[in-house]
């Protein structure tokens, strides 16, 4: 029989490996696309690794907002861009002291927190979820709407002030811009528009033509 | 020793034929009821040569399909050309892994299926404009760009529909959804009622959201020959319409299942036989749905692209918006009493 436990160390490992080598491939991929496909890959694994401990909602949206949204319009976008390889790899030795030491700081950083906690021995509680005995979606909501939703709210509107700002930023008013006017359109009427002329029937013969004589449709 | 791991690998996948090996047939012969309806409405016959009233032209022509050379075009990167069509048809097929059958039958009743369903739906565009992408090719990557700029603006709106659903249900989980939806009173209980806006704004979007007619401009066969997949041949453009054609009958079971009570029957439950809950109910809601697909193919000509972007962006995504706030009332202050046996 397989052990769950074991089982879950194994997809544990497994989804590990995949995330840091995906995350590796995204700095050293030559191709772009192929960067922001192994971005996707890194998300994805990382939202597995979230299942795996239980966090069903937080990896879920991790797929459905970085995963479905964000990440498609960012390969849209480096899709429409003509990067020139050569020039990218130009100053690659020039600046490389300087993204060393970059890397240096927060791995020491890291160390230092991972350091902190382990001497604190700070050891998580039970999974507030399983003590309540509800979904990990339905405590979430809960704690979010109830305990922290003051803070929630805050957040939620900064957000929508970054949207606005986004928008306000990127909107140019042209002139001289024709937009169609659905609205316009489907008011319109057939007498508006149409002027139907009735006249009696001609010939070639004929010198001089009958006057024209208007009629409303 | 040996049984037990048997056990534990032998019956999910059963499980997992057990649904996608219907699904492909059911996919054939959708395939079929199309053309016909097609046909039908074009005053035409239809196919009718092969087998008896032509009902295996489908397999006839997967057999085709699978018999033609995939051709690679010229420059194209070749492992994402091979790739797109599989990362097409996984998620379209995966999606199915939470869809209830019955009271006691989905292959997992997961308790975020609502939310898993969404994960699952917004990765299919990645086929889409991979294989734009990968095909070296300019109509492609009309197309994929096309298709990626709808689908998602079309998500937004479908996930705004759902979260009316699960604020009316107070449930995630599909099973509870559509047993959220029983009661005394038969099909006035059911969700699309309270819910009549954001029923028709998510099955509208569920129509884009596939790229089908009217909101076909990913593929728009009269501008840009076929889009997305115009260097697909054989075996791999088989994925894609079988992806496709997965996901819209995807789309006509969650319409039934989160709107129209799934498989309850839409007689009270004191009608003898017609009253009880069965599996049939939920395939011939279904199948009315799948039948709108074909039915809108045939009536409405193409949408404009802009066109497309204004109905998403200014007026589902508000109406959605505002029926949000509108179910919660619904909810707190006890509008209505739908559902929670009658």
């Amino acid at each position: 029989m397989i052990d769950p436990q074991v089982f879950q160390l194994v997809c544990f490992y497994a989804f590990a490996a995949v995330t840091v080598l995906a995350a590796l491939s995204v700095v050293t991929l030559r191709n772009s696309v192929h960067a922001v496909l192994a971005l996707v890959l890194t998300f994805f694994s990382t939202a597995c690794l979230w299942l795996l401990a239980e966090a069903e909602f937080l990896a879920i949206a991790l797929i459905v907002v970085y995963v479905g949204a964000v990440m498609v319009l960012f390969l849209f976008v480096v899709m429409m861009l003509d990067i020139d390889q050569e020039q990218l790899r130009e100053g690659f030795m020039k600046y490389l002291p300087v993204g060393l030491i970059v890397a240096v700081v927060m791995l020491v950083e890291m160390l230092c927190l991972i350091g902190v906690r382990a001497m604190n021995a700070q050891t998580m509680g039970q999974n507030p979820a399983t003590a309540a005995g509800v979904s990990n979606t339905a405590w979430l909501g809960q704690a979010l709407y109830t305990q922290y939703l003051l803070p929630f709210e805050v957040a939620a509107l900064i957000l929508t002030v970054g949207v606005v700002a986004a928008v306000a930023l990127t909107l140019r008013q042209r002139t001289g811009v024709r937009h169609q006017q659905a609205s316009e359109q489907v008011a319109v009427n057939a007498r508006d528009r149409v002027r139907i002329v009735k006249m009696a029937a001609e010939r070639p013969a004929d010198s001089q033509p009958a006057p024209a004589q208007e009629t409303k449709p | 020793m040996g049984d037990q791991i048997l056990h534990q690998l032998l019956i999910p996948i059963l499980l997992v034929l057990a649904v996608i090996i219907p699904l492909t047939l059911t996919v054939a012969l959708y395939v079929y009821w199309e053309r016909k309806v097609l046909g039908w409405m074009h005053v035409r016959m239809g196919p009718n040569q092969v087998g008896p009233l032509g009902l295996l032209q489908a397999f006839a022509d997967v057999v085709k399909l699978i018999c033609k050379e995939v051709i690679l075009p010229t420059s194209a990167n070749k492992f994402l050309y091979y790739l797109a069509p599989m990362l097409a048809l996984i998620p379209a097929l995966a999606a199915w892994a939470v869809v209830p059958f019955g009271a006691r039958f989905a292959v997992s009743n997961a308790n975020a299926g609502l939310l898993y369903l969404l994960a699952m739906t917004s990765l299919g565009v990645y086929g889409i404009i991979l294989a734009g992408w990968a095909s070296n090719s300019r109509y492609a990557l009309l197309g994929a760009m096309r298709s990626a700029a709808q689908v998602i603006s079309y998500e937004l709106a479908m996930g705004l529909c759902l979260v009316c659903v699960l604020v009316l249900a107070g449930s995630l989980n599909l099973t509870d959804i559509v047993m959220a939806q029983s009661g005394h009173k038969g099909l006035l209980d059911w969700f699309m009622w309270p819910l009549l806006p954001v029923f028709v704004v998510y099955f509208v979007s569920g129509v884009a959201e596939t790229n089908r007619a009217p909101f076909d401009v990913a593929e728009g066969e009269s501008e840009i020959v076929a889009g997305f997949h115009v260097e697909y041949s054989g075996a791999a453009f088989a994925l894609f319409f079988l992806a496709e054609y997965a996901n819209m009958i995807l789309v006509a079971f969650l319409a039934s299942i989160l709107f129209m009570g799934g498989w309850l029957s839409p007689f009270p439950e004191s009608v003898p036989v017609l009253g009880h809950a069965s599996f049939i109910w939920l395939l011939a809601k279904a199948f009315f749905f799948a039948f709108l697909f074909l039915w809108f193919r045939a009536t409405f000509p193409r949408y404009r692209y802009d066109q497309i972007m204004r109905l998403g962006w200014k007026v589902f995504i508000p109406i959605a918006i505002v029926w949000v706030f509108v179910a919660g009332c619904m909810k707190y202050y006890g509008w209505v009493h739908i559902g929670t046996g009658g």
